[in-house]
């Protein structure tokens, strides 16, 4: 069976946005394209059944990492970026270098066989109850630990970004 | 006695050696003046296991592994001893001479700042020869072999700080080694045609063989190279003298009794194989023939004691191979047991004049000395006796059994041995007479210095004199008693080499009675001309610039020196230089330094690599990435 | 509820797009000179794997893939905070976030 029209869409606007991230001019625009990439990435999570995931998604990238990016960039100026329409031999070697990578992974990949499909047993795969109980139950300790990073990841943020007393 | 209870003994008389030079080597700084106990007490713990193995022998063979030492493919070398008749008597000449030796040097050596060192030199050096006698293949012979020319190197150039000294050292070591290069190529040759170096199983393989074949040919020359080296026959002689510039109880030892030897040893281990070389027989008798009268020749013009007493070693020594040469391996070895007694007593006792006159070795400033030194004289005189063939001292006898064999065998043979026989007795009386007799010709402190040697140099004069005096015994002629002692007991050892020597008539008695008189008349002859000579005129040696003609060429050791010098020595060194500008400097320097270069300009090259552009880095880190996963799929 | 698209025909172009956004965002890393844009790049790969981790996990019926698509959304947001601060620090002390600048590790 064939993909549905809703996939290729969704697929086309991840693409095109994330060119936009790379090739834009302007940071604030390569942000912009980013936000609307994962919006589309969250599309196809909720195709895939992830509702949990979906929602969780855009929560923090969209609504957080990318507020604090944009932060970022307003309050270091940087909206101006000259440099990036000045030809150079490195971008083109960057851009093979890309390409070649594209190619080696997909010609890795190639040769794998994908195990059978199995109907899943439980149809609530996706949604909030199931993944709750698999973190609460299979994967206590990384979810514990996983806070213990976010304490950490604060505590170096502020001391990083801290003006120097004078 | 059961053979098994003599393994222990035989395995303890190398190891006491070893041990004493073990203990010195470490300990010896603060032993001190002990140490030469304890070297002593090592030699007589293994002359007295010999002693116990000599008396349970009882004609058996004791022949027994220690360990396998290598295994390549089919040669199979083992080390492991082989004790039997020939075996003891050298053991227990080697231990016991080597006991009155090391008593000497505590005396000669005492006030020495190396005594301690020289003790385990000398234990060192008698562990080897014990190897040497007591190996049961020639692999472990040739341990031996090399370790005793070590030490000779070592003993001869023992006051390193005189360079003369050294160069002697150097000398004897590498005339040593040309011999022994022979002396391996033969090992090798035994190794490809018999595939095994054990004594017992060549000798076995041996009856295959027929007489003069090539092959045993090739072998028993190389191995007679060997020997030559070892034991300084013509060509290879020249060290000896030189090698008096050791101690003089190092000449003892080494240069009198056992190392130059070692040669005749090997030969008589194996006698069966030089028996079935009639050949290189031919080649030893003449050899030895020429030696003998060369060194002789020379040594009636030499005004060193010790020289005197080199060369006469040398020529003794081509008198044994003569022996051998004839087929007689067992006169060859009862000569070289009565050599070793009166040549040590010689040495030893020209040590004791030599300290008596305060380091004084020309005897044209000695004279007189019978006065004054009386117990040395009197044991010199008796081994000057000996070695001159007087009955019925030792020399007498197995000299006149060399003779008879040689009287057997060609009658010019015989001459020229008894010429040589003539002038030994020549050139050793006139040393007696020149040193002993006559009136002092040194100075007024040395008159004054004249003293007896102390007791522990003494006694071990005294028993070699006495050795010197009835050791012949043991091998009496058929006309005065019915056994041979001595070639009875080596009997078991030389029966195949016996059963192949063609048999000349034997002498009928008349004919050995003749013999035995022509020599001592001979001698007597001799005896009498150096005594006319030097105690009627007093005729005293001049110096050498006042010589001219033969006697310049015989003073001057038939510049024998001088021609290896200018032949062998000289384009040696040419060589060697040029081999240092052209493949030291230009070729290996060159390697070397391109090495360091090339390693140098990659390093610079590689430096470029560290840009510091993070840009530049992440580059290369997906590229080397893509490259390896490629890599991946490619493989 | 079932997904909407059905994983037994659709897992292979999710493979395809995920490979591909990798490598946009790959490409984007070694393109820019911007550090930010740069960490936002990173921010792509992240979320490709994230794409294709999920898209497993529909195909092969458990929501392990989830999870762990749980937990790098979880480490994204740690690394994010702390690039940024020290984009922040960088600049104070440069005056600049272009990455030639940071050149100082050489020969």
């Amino acid at each position: 069976m064939e993909p549905s029209i809703l996939f290729y869409l969704l697929s086309a606007m991840s693409v095109i946005s994330a060119l936009f991230v790379v090739f834009s001019r302007s940071p604030i625009y390569s942000v912009l394209s980013l936000i609307v990439c994962f919006f589309t990435i969250a599309g196809h999570y909720i195709m895939l059944n992830a509702q949990f995931l979906a929602i969780i998604h855009i929560i923090v990238y969209a609504g957080a990492i990318m507020v604090l990016m944009l932060f970022t960039v307003m309050l270091l100026n940087l909206n101006e970026d000259v440099s990036v329409h000045k030809f150079n031999i490195t971008k083109l070697i960057a851009v093979i270098t890309g390409g070649l990578l594209f190619l080696v992974i997909l010609a890795s990949v190639k040769s794998s066989t994908l195990l059978t499909y199995q109907a899943p047993a439980n149809l609530n795969i996706g949604n909030a109850q199931d993944i709750g109980m698999k973190l609460f139950t299979d994967y206590l300790l990384p979810f514990e630990i996983s806070s213990v990073l976010f304490v950490s990841a604060m505590i170096s943020a502020v001391l990083l970004a801290k003006k120097e007393v004078k | 006695m059961n053979l098994l209870n003599l393994i222990t003994p035989s395995m303890m008389i190398p190891i006491f050696p070893l041990l004493g030079f073990l203990i010195l080597s470490f300990l010896g700084k603060r032993l001190g003046a002990f140490s030469g106990w304890v070297a002593s007490m090592a030699i007589l713990g293994s002359f007295l296991c010999s002693l116990n193995i000599f008396l349970g022998l009882d004609g058996q063979q004791l022949n027994y592994t220690i360990f396998k030492w290598i295994s390549a493919g089919d040669l199979q070398i083992e080390f492991g001893f082989l004790i039997d008749h020939l075996s003891i008597i050298m053991l227990l000449v080697v231990t016991g001479i080597g006991f009155l030796i090391h008593l000497y040097s505590m005396g000669y050596m005492h006030h020495d700042e190396g005594f301690t060192r020289f003790f385990s030199y000398l234990n060192l050096f008698i562990f080897f020869m014990l190897l040497l006698v007591m190996g049961n293949n020639y692999a472990v012979m040739f341990i031996g072999w090399e370790g005793v020319g070590l030490c000779s190197y070592l003993l001869i150039g023992f006051w390193f700080k005189n360079q003369a000294y050294n160069n002697a050292a150097k000398k004897a070591f590498i005339m040593n080694r040309i011999g022994d290069l022979g002396f391996l190529i033969g090992i090798f040759a035994l190794v490809f045609h018999f595939g095994t170096l054990d004594f017992m199983d060549i000798q076995n393989q041996l009856v295959s063989f027929e007489s003069n074949a090539p092959v045993l040919i090739f072998i028993t020359l190389m191995l007679f190279i060997g020997a030559t080296g070892k034991s300084a026959q013509l060509p290879l002689y020249t060290w000896l003298p030189d090698a008096m510039a050791g101690p003089t109880p190092v000449s003892a030892l080494i240069h009198a009794a056992t190392m130059v030897t070692a040669g005749i040893y090997m030969i008589c281990r194996s006698n069966l194989l030089f028996a079935l070389a009639p050949f290189t027989l031919h080649i030893i008798l003449i050899v030895g023939i020429a030696t003998s009268l060369f060194a002789a020749i020379i040594g009636i013009k030499q005004n060193d004691i010790k020289k005197i007493l080199a060369y006469s070693t040398v020529s003794q020594l081509g008198l044994m191979f003569a022996a051998i040469g004839l087929g007689a391996f067992e006169s060859s070895m009862f000569h070289v047991m009565t050599h070793a007694f009166f040549k040590a007593l010689l040495f030893l006792g020209a040590g004791s004049v030599i300290h008596a006159m305060g380091g004084e070795q020309d005897i044209r400033k000695m004279g007189g000395l019978n006065k004054s030194i009386k117990l040395t004289f009197v044991t010199f005189l008796i081994a000057t006796l000996a070695i001159s063939g007087i009955f019925p001292f030792a020399g007498f006898f197995s000299k006149d059994e060399i003779l008879a064999k040689a009287f057997e065998h060609n009658l010019l043979v015989w001459a020229l041995l008894s010429i040589s026989s003539m002038i030994t007795a020549f050139y050793m009386f006139r040393l007696l007479f020149l040193v002993f007799y006559g009136e002092f010709r040194g100075t007024e402190e040395q008159y004054k210095h004249l003293h007896e040697s102390p007791i522990s140099m003494t006694l071990p004069l005294m028993v070699l004199a006495v050795l010197s005096a009835f050791g012949g015994f043991l091998g009496l002629p058929a006309v005065l008693s019915s056994t041979h002692q001595l070639s009875e007991f080596l009997s078991p050892v030389f029966m195949a080499s016996k059963s192949l020597k063609v048999e000349a008539h034997a002498l009928t008695h008349e004919q050995e009675w003749l013999l035995m008189g022509i020599a001592t008349l001979a001698a007597l002859v001799s005896i009498y001309y150096a005594f006319h000579l030097y105690m009627k005129k007093k005729v005293i040696p001049e110096n050498e610039e006042a010589l001219s003609g033969l006697s310049k060429w015989v003073a001057n050791k038939f510049y024998v020196d001088e021609f290896y010098h200018k032949v062998i020595v000289n384009p040696m060194l040419i060589l060697s230089d040029l081999l240092l500008v052209l493949i030291d400097k230009l070729v290996i320097d060159l390697l070397v330094n391109l090495t360091a270069l090339i390693v140098d300009s990659t390093g610079r090259i590689y430096r470029l690599i560290q840009t510091g552009s993070t840009g530049f880095y992440l580059i290369a880190m997906v590229l080397s990435m893509v490259i390896v996963m490629f890599i991946q799929i490619i493989l | 509820m079932n997904p909407i698209t059905n994983p037994e025909s659709t897992t292979n172009w999710y493979l395809f797009l995920s490979c591909l956004l990798f490598s946009i965002g790959v490409m984007g890393v070694l393109f820019r000179r911007n550090a930010l844009i740069i960490l936002m790049c990173i921010e792509l790969m992240l979320n490709a794997v994230n794409l294709l981790l999920v898209s497993y996990s529909a195909y092969a019926g458990n929501t392990d893939g989830q999870t762990f698509v749980f937990f790098i959304m979880v480490v994204a947001a740690a690394e994010v905070a702390v690039g940024l601060a020290l984009m922040v620090s960088i600049y104070r002390n440069i005056g600049s976030i272009d990455i030639q600048s940071l050149n100082k590790l050489k020969w």
